[in-house]
């Protein structure tokens, strides 16, 4: 069975710093149906550098789909249109001969672009830091089976917990709203009863921050969970919401 | 060089608890006047840093992420283990240390390794206590599975995504400690040095990759858990950052690095596609729990998998070790697959894959059962390959995973440089010549929650350090020399991109320092990789300036160390005339092709001593000694 070739071409948006004005600059691009979307950037950026010109940047780092480093728009949808999947697990299969493909960094004013199509999302560890965490310092915990967990309420957890961070949701949504991500968090932990004793200053910190950056609010489109490569779903940020008015209520 | 292992007395189940009472403490008021360095925040980093950060220690934190939950312990995804015998299937502290030793194959620390299981049921406690969502069986308790040829079930588990979980517990602790002010946290900075005060470690110097600014910082103590170096194969399982520099940079400072030839390479990834292939994917070994592995009887078959009869298959695990059967550990199972190739019965269009076969299992068990035990691998799979193997077995084929080598330790973990720590991956570990699964995510919880933030008191206790200017020597030298060593590294303006000199060593190492090694094939390789090197220096491009962010300079920089650092695993695999665990010497072996050990002259750790550019290094050799595991040939037949 013969690999089959193609010949693409790409319109890439090229910034070279956070102030500078941005624009895309289009490439011709081989590549054959094994190679994943990455692998078809890199032989790019390896001919660019064995001209002496400057390679595309991107980040990405496990290309597995679970590190969250990579995320870029392709074609208008962030990670490129297989569902559930992150864009270094996207390949090229899916593309064909004379394909002319359109690559933008996440766009949203939470997430300024640093150069070409890296992102800074240090807004989402923000975010973490003001209450994504449990308060258990290493150390004199208890048996790990004296607190049992439901099984329902370990893997509704779990659901949530398989966020990474990448940021596809702040991408796809129309107001940069990060109440997925942050939904997220809030509800993995929020779940589980190791969660409760601070759920409710968790939910109410964790959103002051989100407010702090430059997100956008929730207008219930659902883009964020459609684009998501882990399939979290809609129902974090119904709980995002329902403990945030709890904690607003007990604070009186 | 000496080397002082620091191995408490006494009986092996009271030795950590001994020692903990031994070491010098800090008075809780005076631990914030000290400052510990972290570079890393995989599991070990992270851990240690937070950590370091609860008991009140200032804590200056490292990684080139852009942001501390990226580190590669995100992605293992089996589980990790714990001597909880929560199933009630006879396990214990003293079968896990067995185990482990033993899986080792009699080339660890059995102090070490003791303490190590010890602490395993501790970091269960913690890792639930801080939210990780465990699987969970429906009374509540915690749900385990058998991993990695273990024949008790002490493998906790989080879906396919242990490692994710468990790497989010430690972010989110140390994300704690940063909003708490006692961690100040430094993404997108890459650590390229080590700064030495009077022969002891006092910091470190970064890049920032954002602005390329080079800094020193400095502080007390200073610790690395900056993960393993499979990327000196080019093509494995680690992320694409993964690295070397600073484990290289403190070896180049004069810290041992040991075993660095004792790698692992996993049996079961996703076999190489093409020449442009940027990295290997590992499914977890779990899939070998329900599945077959075999080949073809005839190397000539050209049939699809579906249409050869049960009768022209070879199951040939099943068939070498009817005890164990799929489930030998990793270096054995990697090294038949070889063989099977090896003799024409490859599988694939390029003839290096195995089958991995689900029909029996699907028959016995239903799809959905094993749709829910491995779905995601199942679509994982699909999605790189094409083929969906609920109808069409998987294809796999062996790949670089984990380094059991690494800087050399003792048992409080510090390097044999005052003041230097190694934890996690970065150290010669816990796993002697080859680890068995589910352990990485122990031993890196372990070092990081457990055992630095307790050791790391003994020498600040005992010390007293004092703040160190910045402008001693001995600081702006170092950065100076880290400087000096980026803008040649810019001033290159070759024709080969950095990328394609990885390949070729990627390529040397696989074939003469790979799964098996001979002495022939290291002597070339040891005469090939200077030769890499010089070309690399002479002949790279390094495209891009050295204030903004360069990728090419951050990979030519991590490069240039792998062609230092190669051919030091070949010196080791050279010196090292037997066969074990991950370590296979083609003149090594049994009647049977069985790794031959040789306990008289091999039981010990190598440790090699860096004595400059132009200067072979020196081998020292730490011996080994087994009290309670009496070392016997591995059989898992």
């Amino acid at each position: 069975m013969a690999t089959s070739t193609m010949k693409l071409k790409l319109h890439v948006w090229r910034q070279e710093s956070p102030s500078a004005r941005g624009g895309f600059v289009t490439y011709e691009a081989d590549a054959n149906e094994h190679m994943s979307f990455l692998e078809m950037l890199d032989v790019l950026n390896e001919s660019l550098e064995s001209r002496g010109e400057e390679p595309i940047v991107f980040d990405h780092d496990c290309r597995e789909g679970i590190c969250g480093t990579c995320g870029m728009v392709i074609n208008g949808r962030p990670h490129g249109p297989w569902e559930r999947t992150t864009v270094c697990q996207l390949h090229m299969r899916e593309y064909g001969d004379g394909d002319q493909i359109w690559i933008e960094p996440w766009r949203a004013k939470g997430f300024p672009v640093v150069k070409d199509l890296f992102v800074d999302r240090s807004a989402f560890d923000r975010i973490l830091q003001s209450g994504g965490f449990i308060s258990a310092n290493s150390g004199g915990a208890p048996d790990a089976n004296a607190i049992p967990v439901k099984h329902e309420a370990a893997e509704e957890s779990m659901d949530a917990a398989a966020c990474i961070g990448c940021g596809a949701c702040v991408a796809a949504c129309p107001n940069a709203s990060a109440m997925l991500f942050t939904g997220a968090k809030i509800a993995h932990l929020n779940r589980l009863p190791q969660g409760q004793p601070e759920r409710y200053d968790r939910a109410l910190d964790m959103i002051l921050q989100m407010e702090e950056e430059a997100f956008g609010s929730c207008t219930n489109h659902g883009a964020c969970a459609e684009a998501c490569p882990k399939g979290i779903e809609l129902d974090v940020i119904a709980m995002l919401n329902r403990d945030y008015l709890a904690a607003v209520v007990k604070a009186g | 060089m000496e080397l002082r292992s620091k191995i408490p007395s006494g009986p092996i189940e009271s030795r950590w608890e001994k020692h903990r009472f031994d070491m010098n403490l800090v008075n809780p008021a005076n631990k914030r006047k000290y400052t510990i360095i972290v570079v890393g925040t995989g599991l070990a980093g992270g851990a240690a840093a937070a950590t370091l950060g609860e008991l009140g220690y200032n804590v200056l934190c490292f990684t080139y992420h852009d942001s501390a939950r990226r580190a590669h312990s995100i992605a293992a995804q089996g589980g990790i283990n714990a001597a909880k015998n929560y199933q009630g299937d006879g396990d214990s502290i003293f079968r896990l240390f067995y185990d482990t030793v033993k899986g080792g194959d009699f080339r660890s620390r059995e102090s070490n390794v003791y303490r190590l299981a010890e602490v395993s049921n501790e970091i269960i406690d913690q890792c639930v206590a801080s939210g990780v969502p465990f699987a969970r069986d429906y009374g509540g308790l915690l749900d385990n599975r058998s991993f990695g040829g273990a024949q008790v079930s002490r493998t906790f588990y989080a879906r396919g995504q242990t490692g994710q979980q468990l790497l989010l517990g430690a972010y989110q602790s140390l994300m704690r400690q940063v909003h708490a002010g006692t961690v100040k946290l430094f993404t997108e900075h890459e650590m390229l040095d080590v700064i030495l005060v009077d022969s002891v470690a006092r910091g470190i110097v970064t890049r920032n990759l954002r602005t390329g600014e080079i800094q020193p910082w400095l502080g007390d103590a200073v610790a690395l858990g900056t993960g393993g170096y499979s990327n000196v194969y080019y093509l494995s399982t680690n992320a694409m950052k993964c690295n070397a520099t600073a484990a290289w940079r403190a070896y180049k400072r004069g810290a041992g690095f040991a075993n660095p030839c004792f790698t692992q390479i996993h049996p079961t990834c996703i076999p190489v596609a093409g020449e442009y292939q940027s990295k290997l994917t590992l499914m977890s070994e779990s899939l070998r729990n329900d599945g077959r592995i075999w080949v073809p009887v005839e190397p000539a078959e050209t049939r699809p998998a579906g249409e050869i009869p049960e009768d022209e298959r070879d199951y040939y695990l099943e068939r070498m070790y009817p005890a164990f059967g799929n489930l030998v550990p990793r270096d054995l199972a990697s090294r038949r697959a070889k063989d099977m190739c090896d003799q024409g019965k490859g599988v694939g269009e390029t003839k290096l894959g195995v089958y991995l076969d689900f029909r029996d299992a699907i028959n016995r068990l239903g799809k959905e059962t094993i749709e829910a035990r491995y779905g995601n691998l199942f679509e994982m799979y699909e999605r790189i390959t094409g083929e969906n193997p609920y109808q069409v077995p998987m294809r796999i084929f062996p790949a670089p995973h984990y380094t059991m080598g690494g800087l050399w330790v003792d048992y409080n973990l510090m390097t044999n440089v005052p003041g230097l720590y190694a934890i996690g991956e970065a150290n010669f570990s816990d796993h002697g010549a080859n680890r068995l699964g589910a352990s990485a995510l122990m031993q890196g919880l372990a070092d990081g929650y457990f055992v630095l933030p307790y050791t790391i008191g003994d020498w600040i206790g005992g010390e007293r350090p004092t703040p160190v200017p910045e402008d001693h020597p001995d600081v702006t030298r170092t950065v100076d020399e880290v400087q000096t060593r980026v803008d040649r590294l810019l001033a290159l303006d070759g024709k080969r991109t950095v990328d394609d000199i990885h390949r070729e060593l990627g390529r040397i190492m696989w074939n003469e320092c790979g799964m098996s090694r001979d002495a022939a094939g290291l002597e070339k390789a040891i005469e090939r990789i200077p030769e890499l090197r010089e070309e690399f220096w002479e002949n790279a491009a390094v495209v891009g300036s050295g204030d903004t962010i360069n990728q090419v300079l951050e990979r030519a920089g991590r490069v240039a160390d792998f062609l230092e650092l190669g051919e030091l695993m070949c010196r080791d695999a050279l010196a090292r005339e037997e066969s074990c665990g991950g370590h296979f010497r083609l003149e090594h072996q049994t009647p049977e092709g069985e790794a031959k050990r040789d306990d008289e002259d091999f039981q010990h750790v190598t440790v090699w001593e860096y004595k400059g550019d132009s200067t072979a290094p020196v081998e020292h050799r730490e011996p080994l000694e087994f009290e309670y595991v009496p070392p016997t040939q591995r059989s898992y037949k």
